[in-house]
């Protein structure tokens, strides 16, 4: 027996605990099964798939994280740009990149193909990690450092964007990433930039 | 409809509050201090829709980089302005009127201490002006998130939590209602559903409220310097589960509007009161992990953490929307078919009344909510998806999608009828009024495609200038991303001719309209809804029908077969465009 028919408005009279049709219960079994399929995927990627946001997280004062990021710039620097020191670290290494309104500090040079671990924290506010024209995104906090294992697969000239609103200038706040080939050469141009050629070609 | 819902016999009002006037389509009971509390909340919630659509079109006209309007100050206030007047005031205020409603019209009921009622209308009217003085004057430059340590004046965090505290007070009061029509047995049998669901709506807010207060008494009292710091990632963890949270107050809300418009629209009926109530259950009890997703690729918490909170609780309230996402347009073929409509698979659609606001306010808001609002919400969403998404503005295209052409265009469709049924007016600017839904859903697409796309390409939100004119450094976007900024500019000025329309004519019919003395039926009268004047009444022998509808041999396709179809196709969509991001976060950097 099914309820009395009536629309969403009317109050229901007597038992409305009734079994659904089957169209019904076949929808809610496909969403249900959708559900843990959406579930599954992110463990199984952690498994077998190379982009996680996992890292080591730690607790940092942000003013002993800054003193780190200079001490670390100067062991590595290998030139200048506009003010900012070029550092290339060997591969392998801790790599120090500290956001500060409205700067990211220091330019980064790294080679392709080589691991690194890149630590990432802030000085004052929170700021937005994304690299250009990759769109790789990541949260900025002070006081935490997020040290995550990246492996650049493309040589190329990135930019770093600030996408968490720091104040004011916030959208002058860019910095800068070179990734050079085997043969210590950044290959690009950002102009042929897309989504699926790495950033480089 | 089909029985009306008169109060149980024997039903007497209590001495002094007899002041009822009967509703002539519904015959429904109305208190009129209830009603008068409707529409004030009714009246400042359009008021908050104008302020906050003048902002959406001043920074649509900027994120257009041809356009550029606003210089860089004005853009991030009128970003916070554009938040807070939209997210907060015009939907709380909304939702408001929407529980004072549900717990009185809908169910004959009496307001429990009514003029408690005007004391909390009064705390949130004075926190919103408070903080509108204090963002407008730029002395809260700190968007509508209002992360620490970015620090704004203390009387906008004290604003909010005024706000706040009105806004707890009236659900406060909504349960009392809902007591008092219980006790005097104003109605029959269980509680309509979308009563129920505006219940389920009002616990989610009391959870939404008590993180509101967890994290805004903490930042005011750092404020004004009582406490010395507020950990960033905690405020971002708790903030979340209220802005997360306040989102699921407004998708609860919308559904239960979507079970109202249905039933007043097409005559749709409940195919199963168990299905869709355990779907409103899901979302209370798991909706407050949904702070997570914000959480992502944040520093302060483990993948664990992050997978567990996001997917395996989360999931389930993605499930109840994707039962929702079924029962509320098989509803509505089952209650067309019931009225005869029954060629085809489509039929049913072919035939309903498009050219009513109400009805097409229902189902574009279904529509665009679930294939669009949904289906990007939950993949980007997704513990790694979201490191290709996050802080892009393939965010806000998300968003837009739900609490804009979803919960916005809902409470629009609702408001077309409630003008009459409350207010008692016709409707003014009809044409305009019938247009109003398909100028505003095509508006916000267009904005919503552009965000999109954007994002996708790493355009970031919250963001002045992307050609970088300022920064140290080249930033050259593909050419494609100025196309798709264009599309913001371009869909925003349509959707705030949308909005602007719908907030034309809603305080036009409220101030000025033609008064209604009682409904004519069976004539089409402009300013009416056909829901009002053409009541979708079943026939005698309908429950007859509906058995034979749902007998045996007509398969698994049953009573509902082009719904079916429908989710059929939707779940199609949802399954490439998911996979589709699996595929394109391969192509990065190995990172781990």
């Amino acid at each position: 027996m099914l309820t009395k028919v009536h629309t969403g408005l009317d109050p229901v009279p007597g038992v409305w605990w009734k079994p659904a049709h089957k169209a019904e219960k076949l929808w809610v079994s496909i969403a249900f099964a959708w559900c843990i399929v959406l579930f599954a995927m992110m463990p199984l990627w952690h498994w077998k798939g190379g982009q996680n946001p996992s890292g080591v997280r730690t607790r940092v004062d942000p003013k002993a994280y800054y003193a780190r990021t200079v001490a670390f710039a100067k062991q590595y620097k290998v030139g200048d740009d506009r003010g900012l020191p070029i550092v290339q670290p060997p591969p392998g290494a801790d790599v120090y990149l500290v956001a500060l309104t409205f700067q990211w500090f220091p330019i980064l040079k790294l080679q392709q193909g080589k691991e690194y671990m890149l630590h990432l924290s802030s000085l004052d506010v929170n700021h937005g990690f994304s690299l250009f024209p990759l769109n790789v995104n990541f949260a900025v906090a002070p006081s935490f450092d997020y040290a995550l294992r990246v492996t650049p697969t493309a040589a190329g000239d990135f930019r770093i964007i600030c996408n968490e609103f720091c104040g004011i200038g916030h959208h002058t706040m860019v910095g800068r990433v070179i990734v050079v080939d085997s043969t210590g050469q950044a290959v690009a141009d950002n102009t042929a930039a897309s989504l699926g050629h790495g950033g480089a070609r | 409809m089909t029985s009306a819902a008169l109060p149980a016999p024997g039903y007497s009002p209590p001495p002094g509050l007899a002041a009822y006037r009967t509703c002539p389509v519904t015959a429904r009971k109305i208190n009129l201090q209830a009603e008068t509390l409707i529409k004030v909340n009714a009246v400042v919630s359009i008021v908050a829709l104008l302020i906050g659509a003048t902002a959406a079109l001043l920074l649509a006209l900027t994120r257009w980089q041809a356009v550029h309007l606003l210089p860089a100050v004005w853009y991030y206030r009128i970003l916070g302005v554009h938040g807070m007047n939209m997210l907060i005031f015009f939907i709380i205020f909304f939702e408001m009127a929407v529980l004072w409603f549900a717990s009185t019209v809908l169910l004959n009921a009496r307001p429990a201490a009514p003029k408690y009622g005007w004391f909390n209308f009064a705390l949130m009217l004075v926190g919103s002006l408070t903080v509108e003085a204090m963002q407008w004057s730029g002395r809260a430059d700190v968007l509508y998130t209002s992360y620490p340590p970015l620090k704004a004046h203390p009387l906008f965090y004290l604003g909010i939590i005024l706000f706040a505290v009105g806004a707890l007070g009236v659900v406060g009061q909504f349960f009392a209602t809902l007591t008092i029509a219980k006790r005097e047995k104003t109605y029959e049998g269980s509680m309509p559903l979308v009563v129920y669901g505006a219940m389920a709506a009002a616990i989610i807010a009391v959870i939404t409220l008590l993180h509101g207060a967890m994290v805004y008494i903490p930042t005011f009292l750092w404020s004004i310097g009582v406490i010395r710091e507020v950990n960033p990632q905690m405020y971002r963890l708790l903030w979340w589960a209220l802005g997360h949270s306040a989102q699921q107050i407004n998708v609860a809300a919308m559904v239960s509007i979507w079970y109202m418009l249905g039933g007043l629209t097409v005559g749709a009926v409940v195919l199963n009161e168990k299905v869709s109530r355990w779907a409103f259950v899901l979302y209370i009890l798991f909706i407050s992990m949904a702070s997570a997703h914000h959480l992502l690729v944040d520093p302060g918490f483990g993948s664990a953490w992050k997978i567990v909170n996001t997917s395996y609780f989360m999931y389930m309230a993605v499930l109840a929307s994707m039962v929702h996402g079924f029962t509320v347009p098989a509803g509505m073929e089952l209650g067309m078919r019931l009225r005869g409509y029954t060629t085809g698979l489509f039929g049913w659609l072919r035939k309903a009344p498009w050219g009513d606001p109400g009805f097409s306010s229902l189902i574009f808001s279904v529509v665009v909510f679930g294939f669009f609002g949904g289906i990007t919400g939950v993949t980007i969403g997704t513990e790694q998806i979201n490191i290709i998404a996050h802080n892009t503005l393939r965010v806000p295209g998300h968003f837009h999608a739900t609490v804009v052409s979803g919960t916005a265009m809902a409470f629009m469709g609702a408001t077309y009828y409630l003008i009459p049924l409350i207010f008692r007016r016709k409707v003014a600017f009809w044409k305009l009024a019938k247009a109003q839904p398909y100028l505003f859903t095509f508006g916000m697409l267009t904005v919503e495609f552009g965000m999109t796309f954007a994002g996708s390409f790493g355009v970031p939100r919250r963001h002045w200038d992307i050609s970088f004119s300022q920064a140290p450094f080249d930033v050259p976007f593909n050419p494609a991303v100025d196309l798709f900024l264009a599309m913001i500019g371009i869909g925003g000025i349509l959707a705030v001719a949308g909005a602007y329309s719908f907030v034309l004519i809603a305080v036009k019919s409220v101030f000025f309209g033609e008064r209604i003395a009682e409904f004519p039926k069976g004539v089409v009268v402009a300013g009416i809804p056909q829901g009002l004047t053409n009541p979708p009444v079943h026939p005698a022998n309908a429950d007859e029908l509906n058995e034979q509808l749902h007998a045996p041999s007509r398969g698994f396709l049953g009573p509902t077969p082009g719904t079916l179809v429908l989710v059929g196709v939707f779940f199609v969509a949802f399954m490439l465009y998911y996979f589709t991001n699996w595929k394109l976060l391969s192509f990065l950097w190995k990172i781990g």
